[in-house]
């Protein structure tokens, strides 16, 4: 029988609340870590999340009654406690798989992390993970190469990929830049990078940039007889400009572009990647911004959800921090959104954050890119913790060699090697790290240098985003 | 610090990917990481190549790849016989990894007589 119009506010609890539900493969599912207002039940404050990002609004309207709400509403259908703060608790809403448009990670982000986050009933908010369902994921394309295409294209197997960012990030000249970055490829690196802020600047337009790169490159790619790249970053401030670029690129015969996924924005990112795809290159994704959406550890957006939707927007790289360097990461945390990156099925882990089993199918696997802050005696820590699918990049720590770029490529790619020979040979990385290094350095100059000058620099600090528990 | 060393004049040599930038391997360096490929359930093979034509992503193949072995002693006689009838040519180990359809292991073990 029909229900009648019954006009007024009721409590979200009353439609949104349904703790008998049984999730289905194809619902969406979310893990909220809720701070609720003083005074709102846990229940209710799960129930409005789950109205308000996605049937619901705070009065009943009559136009419901012209649907069936039973079918698209959000469900709060679990509620936890979250270890060791009484503050918040977890809330775990399914939403039905057609609230979102076929492969728009915008859709999903534009429900789940929309109005929601300024609602009043609640202090803080954060999207601490989605289960995205295997009829989701098909619905994306994802990557536009993938680690194991990349490995094919640029012809390096059995061991991380080596890069660095050139320095200084800003201010160079495109023919100096250029300079820069010949003397670190030909020097031993697999790739260079543009530093995130590098647009087209007055003092470096990106054409020049561009053009002198590619030079760099190719010189380096006949001088040492292997496959070289640099990530040349098409990130732009219109879709036109950026498309643009991307073209050039390939034009100079470039393998490999950048750009910054989350101040460019996913619509964005996602053109970019389909277009990467249909023209045959790699796409470095960069998270400038992150840290202003997930480091909070009450309100925000987790970094393992942000991986997520990269993956699914498409990328073939991307920064997950190093762990051991500069910036902030705790290292089970970091290595629950790396698989998330890397494994086509990731299962339920809560030691390392993971919310729900995450099958990713088919999808191909995005590299995990360690930069900032390393250095050459991280080189055994960085690869134990990364393994082979990762790209580890070295900056300061290349460029700050005594003897300059290439001596300073040469000493990472040694160590580098050293260590992947000495762990196929069964040897443990970290705790025979010391002896591994200093062997290696007999008979390499550049990487005594790069050991005495790094020798006392470590970086300390409580991370401030810490598992819960 | 010795960083008054002059190296004015960093050479760039030719290093043909993973391992290119350690010393020359030792037969049983090259016997580890063959090991090491064996025990990862990696497929051995191998090929060579002119040093002239190395930068080509396909080399010839000597022989077929060898699966199923799990005999290191035959691995190394592969490697030998494919190196004494083609002394010149550059000579390199692959492991394939059938269920990544990738290469897990890759290098150069022998460097072909040619100078560059």
């Amino acid at each position: 029988m029909a229900k009648k119009y019954d006009a007024g506010v009721k409590e979200y609890r009353d439609a949104y609340w349904t703790p008998d539900y049984v999730p289905l493969d194809t619902d969406l599912l979310a893990c909220f870590k809720i701070s609720p207002q003083e005074g709102v039940p846990q229940n209710e404050a799960a129930a409005a999340v789950a109205a308000e990002s996605s049937t619901g609004t705070w009065s009943t309207v009559w136009s419901e009654l012209l649907t069936d709400m039973e079918y698209y509403k959000g469900r709060a259908y679990r509620i936890e406690p979250v270890p060791g703060d009484d503050t918040c608790f977890y809330a775990f809403i399914a939403y039905p798989i057609d609230l979102f448009e076929e492969g728009s990670v915008v859709n999903v982000l534009t429900s789940l992390v929309g109005n929601v986050f300024g609602f009043k009933a609640i202090r803080a908010l954060r999207l601490e993970d989605i289960r995205f369902p295997f009829a989701y994921i098909k619905t994306c394309q994802g990557p536009p190469s993938g680690i194991q295409v990349e490995r094919d294209k640029l012809n390096k197997y059995g061991r991380p990929l080596l890069g660095a960012t050139i320095k200084p990030k800003l201010g160079l000249s495109a023919k100096n830049y250029g300079r820069a970055v010949y003397e670190c490829l030909r020097g031993g690196l697999d790739l260079t990078k543009d530093d995130e802020n590098i647009n087209s600047q007055p003092f470096m337009r990106w054409q020049n940039r561009f053009e002198f790169v590619a030079e760099a490159v190719r010189k380096a790619q006949a001088e040492t007889g292997e496959i070289k790249g640099h990530y040349l970053n098409v990130t732009a401030a219109t879709p036109e400009d950026m498309y643009e670029r991307a073209e050039f690129a390939k034009e100079l015969g470039q393998p490999i572009i950048m750009h910054d996924f989350l101040t460019g924005g996913f619509t964005a990112n996602t053109g970019l990647a389909k277009w990467c795809r249909k023209n045959g290159m790699l796409l470095h994704i960069h998270r400038a911004m992150h840290a202003v959406i997930d480091r909070n550890p009450h309100h925000g957006i987790h970094f393992r959800v942000l991986a997520k939707c990269l993956r699914l927007s498409g990328g073939d790289h991307l920064h997950t921090g190093t762990v051991v360097g500069k910036l902030e990461g705790d290292r089970a945390s970091t290595l629950g959104f790396v698989d998330q990156l890397r494994e086509s099925f990731v299962p339920e882990d809560r030691s390392r954050g993971i919310f729900f089993d995450q099958d990713w199918g088919s999808m191909p696997g995005v590299f995990a890119v360690a930069s900032g802050g390393t250095h050459v005696w991280h080189m055994p820590a960085l690869i134990e913790i990364f393994g082979d699918d990762s790209i580890l990049q070295f900056g300061g720590g290349t460029q700050g060699h005594p003897w300059g770029n290439a001596a300073g490529a040469a000493a990472n790619r040694i160590a580098l090697e050293a260590c992947v020979k000495a762990r196929n040979e069964g040897r443990d990385l970290e705790r025979e790290s010391r002896d591994i290094l200093e062997a290696a350095a007999r008979t390499s100059p550049e990487l005594a240098i790069a050991m005495e000058t790094w020798k006392e620099i470590v970086f300390e600090f409580d991370t401030v985003d810490k598992l819960d528990g | 610090m010795r960083s008054n060393v002059d190296t004015g004049d960093y050479r760039t040599t030719q290093t043909l990917e993973t391992f290119g930038f350690l010393p020359q391997f030792t037969q049983e360096e090259v016997q580890a990481q063959i090991a090491y490929m064996l025990k990862e359930g990696l497929t051995p093979s191998i090929e060579h190549e002119d040093p002239a034509q190395a930068s080509n992503h396909y080399w010839p193949m000597w022989k077929l790849p060898f699966f199923g072995e799990q005999d290191l002693a035959s691995v190394v006689a592969e490697l030998d016989a494919c190196r004494s009838a083609y002394p010149d040519h550059h000579v390199r180990l692959i492991g394939y990894d059938s269920y990544t359809q990738s290469q897990g292991v890759c290098f150069v073990a022998y460097r072909g007589k040619t100078a560059w």
